[in-house]
């Protein structure tokens, strides 16, 4: 055949050739490492929701990051506007007595706003976003102590759940799902329940549907819309798509938005779940993000990289953060097991991407 | 080569798991702060002598979210016993009542004995945190303080509130309390401007207490600072020598970690279990038992 591109391509190196092929990899390889080393107890339901939960919280801020990052920026204040959006909706709530709904809308559109400022000042002055967000990092940690001990004099506001009782919103954020189907799997005894027959597991956590929904939307949007063709355009070659009539800027505005939109959302799911917000929350998990999008095959240079990649990096991160609780390892070597295996599952994933690219 | 003796290390270590008490202690101690080092030796110590299986986790970046999975993960092996501190009843109380509606015996230490009794906990390893200050705060009284800054590194910890709070209401002044994060150079920068406004600094732990003596060393006031610790360290020992630090109260947080162990394992063996808490402090370091005190200072003090 005289021209390769006329050539079929069997199933078989079609999905070979997909970007989140190299991802589900790391995930099986992780996954090998923990049946291996793990209790038993990791696979059982209670603990299975122990490191998805993880996962999604991380997922949740990683199809975020992951946008921007096909777009070819990055947000470092995301871990820091989840603790700013977190004592936000736990202060109006708790303190001031305002529906729990109108909080959460109050929370979305001011991250709105910041990942707004965010996006305008790096696409205006040209700066690194990783300097422009690196000093939003400092600035929203602060406001959230600031504020916080000026309106309470604490920084660590609890009381949410009384307080939203019954709100619409805040149990779409902090509630479960499908919690009529674990009561029916325990009444026909196919999962653990308590002495008096209520399962011990009442439900799948929202947060983890959120995690389902974002990953399903960002699909979408990148796959199936022209949205999702700027994204990539605007990370790939921004001078190129500018001539081509890519709006670069709105497109860079909008992904810095949909960030802060993110961290509100992993916020909200936080503070409507476990009922109390601090100052402290999200600490350090911008880099979860990144690291979890990163595994999922995306390049720190933007213009490359699929939303699906990034979830199954994030339950790598899962896996891994909380799957080490089931084995015997000392929780002194905590964080060098956790580096080496992540190291590990980027490497496998990457040399995985290169073998097949080069056949 | 490399993967096969990491694994064959795991796999040997898992083996060992196969005893037959299992007790899962969680707490929120970072890995970097010395005082939980002295806890974990409590733990590790109690783990040798009671040779029982102890699983010791805490989240890496002090979140109390992962914390409460953590929590979770535990009890999902469903160990013999569970240890916890309870920083935040609002994160981890979900978690702690899942552990106790299932019958496994659980034991507050630390922070958060009064929650844990409310939802059913045996019984509680620690010092009440209010009263160590409120104490600690009428001897500082007596010895004429009128004003007092309260260095604070762990801001969102509210037994770290509570302390603060006792030493101020026992002065009847407004509790005053600085966040100065964990960063040492960072907390003495913090801390040094400061200084010149108050007679007394009450520091809340080790990891603040270092930084602080350097920043009241350089400051050069002129005048001495009435200054108060919580928890021991070296450096605290050598200050309290020194005349630098007045006194130093120690909750002796090496039984918060051995306690639990041993009275899990007597009541997982035999049913047996004591009635009543465990005060493990408060104690007073000054400068007259300090000797006592030095040679074990950081490892089980």
């Amino acid at each position: 055949m005289a021209d390769e591109r006329l050539g079929s391509e069997s199933l078989y190196s079609r999905v070979l050739k997909k970007p989140e092929f190299t991802s589900v990899v790391g995930v099986i390889g992780v996954f090998l490492v923990f049946f291996m080393i793990a209790e038993d107890a990791m696979f059982t339901l209670e603990g299975v929701l122990s490191w998805t939960e993880q996962a999604a919280l991380i997922g949740i801020i990683a199809v975020g990051a992951c946008l921007l990052m096909i777009g070819g920026e990055f947000d470092l204040s995301v871990g820091s506007m989840i603790g700013f959006s977190g004592i936000i909706m736990a202060i109006m709530t708790v303190e001031y007595g305002v529906p729990a709904w109108i909080s959460i809308i109050t929370a979305f559109i001011v991250a709105c706003g910041i990942g707004f400022l965010n996006g305008y000042i790096v696409v205006k002055t040209k700066l690194p976003s990783f300097i422009v967000t690196l000093a939003s990092l400092f600035i929203l940690r602060g406001l959230t102590v600031a504020i916080s001990r000026l309106l309470t004099d604490q920084t660590l506001v609890g009381g949410v759940k009384e307080a939203s009782e019954g709100d619409w919103l805040a149990s779409l954020f902090g509630g479960e799902a499908f919690t009529g189907l674990f009561t029916y799997l325990a009444e026909i005894g196919m999962i653990a329940t308590f002495d008096d027959g209520t399962p011990v597991v009442t439900g799948i956590k929202m947060l983890l549907v959120w995690w389902v929904g974002l990953t399903i939307i960002g699909v979408v949007i990148l796959r199936l819309t022209k949205y999702g063709n700027w994204i990539y355009a605007t990370g790939g070659d921004e001078q190129a798509s500018k001539n081509m009539g890519v709006p670069t800027d709105k497109v860079k505005i909008m992904l810095f938005m949909a960030t802060a939109v993110c961290a509100t959302i992993f916020a909200a799911c936080q503070v409507f779940d476990y009922g109390s917000a601090d100052a402290q929350r999200g600490l350090l998990k911008e880099f979860e993000a990144i690291i979890a999008v990163v595994m999922g095959g995306a390049l720190l240079t933007g213009g490359y990289g699929t939303v699906i990649g990034a979830s199954l990096g994030a339950l790598i991160f899962g896996i891994v953060n909380i799957g080490i609780s089931y084995t015997a390892i000392d929780s002194d070597w905590f964080r060098v097991f956790l580096g080496m295996m992540l190291l590990g599952a980027v490497m496998l994933s990457n040399s995985v991407r290169k073998k097949i690219m080069r056949s | 080569m490399l993967k096969k003796v990491i694994c064959g290390l795991l796999c040997a270590s898992s083996l060992i798991l196969a005893k037959d008490i299992n007790i899962a202690v969680v707490t929120h101690g970072a890995d970097t702060d010395g005082f939980w080092s002295v806890v974990k030796n409590g733990v590790n110590a109690a783990t040798k002598d009671m040779g029982v299986n102890v699983n010791y986790r805490n989240p890496a970046s002090g979140d109390l979210t992962e914390m409460s999975r953590l929590i979770a993960s535990a009890v999902a092996k469903r160990p013999d016993g569970l240890v916890v501190t309870i920083p935040d009843s609002n994160a981890l109380g979900g978690a702690i009542k899942k552990a106790i509606k299932l019958g496994i015996p659980v034991i507050t230490i630390n922070s958060g004995g009064a929650y844990g009794k409310e939802v059913g906990a045996l019984m509680h390893i620690g010092q009440s945190e209010y009263d160590a200050g409120l104490q600690a705060g009428k001897r500082a009284k007596k010895a004429g303080v009128k004003t007092f800054i309260c260095i604070n590194q762990e801001i969102t910890n509210i037994s770290l509130e509570q302390r603060c709070q006792g030493f101020a209401d026992a002065l009847g002044v407004k509790n005053n309390m600085l966040d100065v994060g964990v960063d040492p150079a960072e907390i003495e920068r913090k801390v040094k401007p400061r200084l010149k406004d108050y007679d007394a600094v009450l520091a809340l732990g080790p990891v603040a207490t270092s930084p602080t003596m350097r920043a009241v060393k350089k400051a050069r006031l002129g005048r001495h600072i009435y200054f108060v610790t919580f928890d021991l360290s070296k450096d605290i020992i050598k200050g309290i020598k020194s005349g630098v630090i007045d006194f130093a109260i120690d909750q002796q947080q090496y039984l918060q970690g051995y306690m639990p162990i041993v009275v899990l394992t007597q009541m997982a063996k035999y049913g047996v279990l004591q009635s009543g808490d465990i005060n493990s402090g408060p104690g007073y370091v000054t400068k007259e038992n300090v000797s006592n005190v030095e040679k074990y200072a950081g490892k089980y003090r």
